[in-house]
């Protein structure tokens, strides 16, 4: 982890951190960050830091740039103002797969799985970095590829099992159901060891008791990996419940960030958003 | 489970390769027991070069999923790079298999440069544009070779694009002679060692495509931005399935030059390219069995009808046209189970009839 300038002023922000993150360095720190296209100013001082171990929630009406966040979180955009920070170390100019290297990983709103691979073969790739093994041991099947193969299906299967996938692990991933697929995406993520996920929407398409369950698993997941969750949904139920920060973006610019409660009871938020769900 | 997985790729693999091993058991059996006719003979040596050729384009085009026109082009460079090195080491090196060996692999080298080479501005290109551009340094590398001369005198070894510039010394001898290609080349190349290039090809693409790199490469071509978003290197990746593709089509192109006592570089042109393409395409995408059998059969299919004379190329694109409707197309695969659901109901009807 590289030093973290400790001289800076922290923007404001939740300042919410969970009491265990407290005094740690930001798994990810977000200043001032604005992107236009052309003339359209689709996100503008986006701020917010994100504690080792936090779940924060990323809500907001439809089009109002939540996606285009996470796409410049993760360097698919570069941003035209603002830094992003992952793990202290500014993302500015990376490719996206250097942007993952620093331990950001990410679900797509549109699932993007590997469709004519198997499941296994889907987290595998996800642990590609994590391999260590030569491109000529494995072209010429030295013994460092068999170890290198095995120890890499033993952590596939452990973690596909996590997420109560090992069964469908030889099936292709193309022909799993849609709340299979999902799940599959956030193994596949967790699979790059990474310090924070970000999920995009990963109830989307979910019956009620499978986002019981999705629920349930993601703080499991913050739990045993000690990682930050930083998540897009438009199931209020599941935002409410497992996050305990949220930012409300509404036209690119957030209007309120806090608690579930104090995001519950902002007024701006009622009237942007919330109101015409929360009618009692 | 995991184990089932590791017989399961173990399993087809070595399908794959008893299928090549029992073909080539039997072909130099038969060739040895004089059995093949002369004509017969002579295919041998192409079609191991086919094969490999079409494996190698088949991960290019079936596992990294990009469309590429100028396998010919690598092919060409192959085989009068191939022809150099072999006149060269004439004197060096005694042993006509340890030459043609020294031979291809210097031809794969050189091919798998320029292959990098290429990449370089080619690869920031995708689908049909890359197509195009593949398909252009193919016929640049054709015409290029079209015009190399290249020689040996007692000042040593020359090479030149133009005429003016190539003056060979007292008793020099071209090795080859711009658009007259190569002549009087000695033929190295023979069918055993055919035989170990389609296993040394098929043991780099099948160890790869099983490998994190044959992986990664497969992601890349399900989907480009999730496997960015998973830290994989996307033009790295590409890079490394053209450089070894390139490769072995330079090594396959070594061994199908010093198969013939004279070669000129039309012969490495867009159709050669394009009858590639065909073999991959008609084996099916991915599928290196496929390759490997339809790469076989369509080198010999016109071969064997040369009787049938100028009838011979309609009957080869009619046997293309019906293997693609059989084995693609949805609505003939549609009607074909329709049919043999009726059939099989006839047969069952006459069943119970005979049976009440």
């Amino acid at each position: 982890m590289a030093d973290y300038p400790k001289n800076v002023v922290q923007v404001p922000t939740f300042n919410l951190f969970r009491e265990q993150d407290a005094g740690k360095l930001p798994v990810l720190d977000v200043r001032n960050l604005g992107i236009d296209f052309g003339g359209l100013t689709a996100v503008d001082s986006f701020n917010i830091t994100i504690g080792p171990t936090e779940i924060a929630g990323l809500i907001g009406p439809n089009g109002a740039g939540k996606t285009t966040i996470f796409n410049l979180l993760t360097g698919v955009y570069q941003p035209t103002r603002g830094s992003v920070l992952v793990n202290g170390i500014d993302i500015k100019g990376m490719p996206v797969h250097k942007v993952n290297k620093l331990g950001i990983a990410r679900t797509f709103q549109n699932i993007r799985l590997f469709s004519e691979m198997t499941a296994l073969d889907n987290v595998k790739v996800g642990m590609h970095n994590e391999i260590k093994c030569s491109f000529l041991s494995s072209l010429l099947r030295l013994p460092g590829y068999y170890h290198a193969e095995a120890a890499a299906n033993l952590k596939a299967m452990e973690l596909l099992e996590f997420m109560g996938l090992a069964d469908v692990a030889d099936q292709k991933a193309g022909s799993l159901p849609y709340g299979v697929q999902r799940r599959l995406e956030i193994v596949r993520a967790l699979a790059t060891n990474p310090s924070i996920i970000l999920l995009d929407e990963p109830a989307a398409g979910m019956n009620p008791s499978e986002t019981a369950e999705l629920m349930h698993q993601i703080r499991r997941i913050r739990d045993t990996f000690h990682i930050a969750i930083f998540l897009i949904e438009h199931d209020m139920n599941l935002v409410m419940n497992v996050c305990e920060t949220i930012a409300v973006v509404n036209y690119g610019k957030i209007i309120c960030k806090g608690t579930p409660e104090q995001v519950r009871q902002n007024p701006a938020v009622i009237e942007a958003y919330l109101g015409k769900e929360d009618n009692d | 489970m995991k184990k089932l997985l590791k017989n399961k790729t173990f399993l087809a693999n070595s399908r794959i390769y008893l299928t090549v091993i029992v073909a080539f058991l039997v072909m130099f059996s038969l060739s040895n027991a004089g059995i093949l006719s002369s004509s017969w003979k002579g295919y041998l040596v192409p079609i191991c070069a086919y094969i490999s050729l079409a494996v190698s384009l088949n991960l290019l085009v079936g596992i990294c999923g990009e469309l590429s026109l100028g396998h010919a082009g690598f092919m060409g460079i192959g085989a009068f790079s191939g022809i150099i090195f072999a006149a060269l080491l004439k004197d060096v090196v005694v042993s006509d298999t340890l030459r043609l060996l020294l031979a291809m692999v210097g031809g794969g080298l050189l091919a798998g440069i320029v292959g990098f080479l290429i990449g370089i501005p080619v690869l920031r290109l995708r689908g049909d544009y890359l197509a195009i551009v593949t398909l252009a340094f193919g016929e640049i590398m054709k015409n290029i070779i079209g015009n190399l001369y290249a020689g040996v005198d007692e000042n040593g070894f020359h090479m030149a694009i133009t005429t003016s510039k190539m003056a060979l010394g007292e008793g020099g001898k071209y090795i080859i002679n711009g658009p007259m290609g190569a002549t009087g080349v000695q033929k190295l190349a023979t069918f055993p060692m055919g035989f170990l290039l389609v296993l040394f090809t098929l043991f780099v693409v099948l160890n790869l495509i099983n490998s994190k790199e044959g992986r990664a490469i497969k992601a890349v071509r399900d989907n480009r931005i999730a496997a960015e978003s998973v830290g994989i290197n996307v033009t790295a990746f590409r890079m490394k399935a053209f450089v070894v593709s390139a490769f072995l089509a330079g090594m396959a192109g070594v061994l199908f030059g010093l198969n013939y006592s004279s070669i000129t570089a039309t012969k490495f042109n867009f159709n050669t390219s394009i009858n590639i393409l065909v073999f991959v395409v008609l084996g099916g995408m991915g599928n290196i069995l496929g390759s490997v059998i339809s790469a076989t059969i369509l080198y010999v299919l016109p071969e064997a009808m040369r009787s049938l004379e100028d009838y011979r190329m309609i009957l080869y694109a009619v046997v293309l046209i019906l293997v693609m409707l059989f084995t693609w197309s949805p609505k003939v695969k549609e009607i074909v189970s329709v049919i043999s659901a009726k059939l099989s109901g006839i047969f069952k009807k006459k069943e119970v009839e005979t049976n009440g």
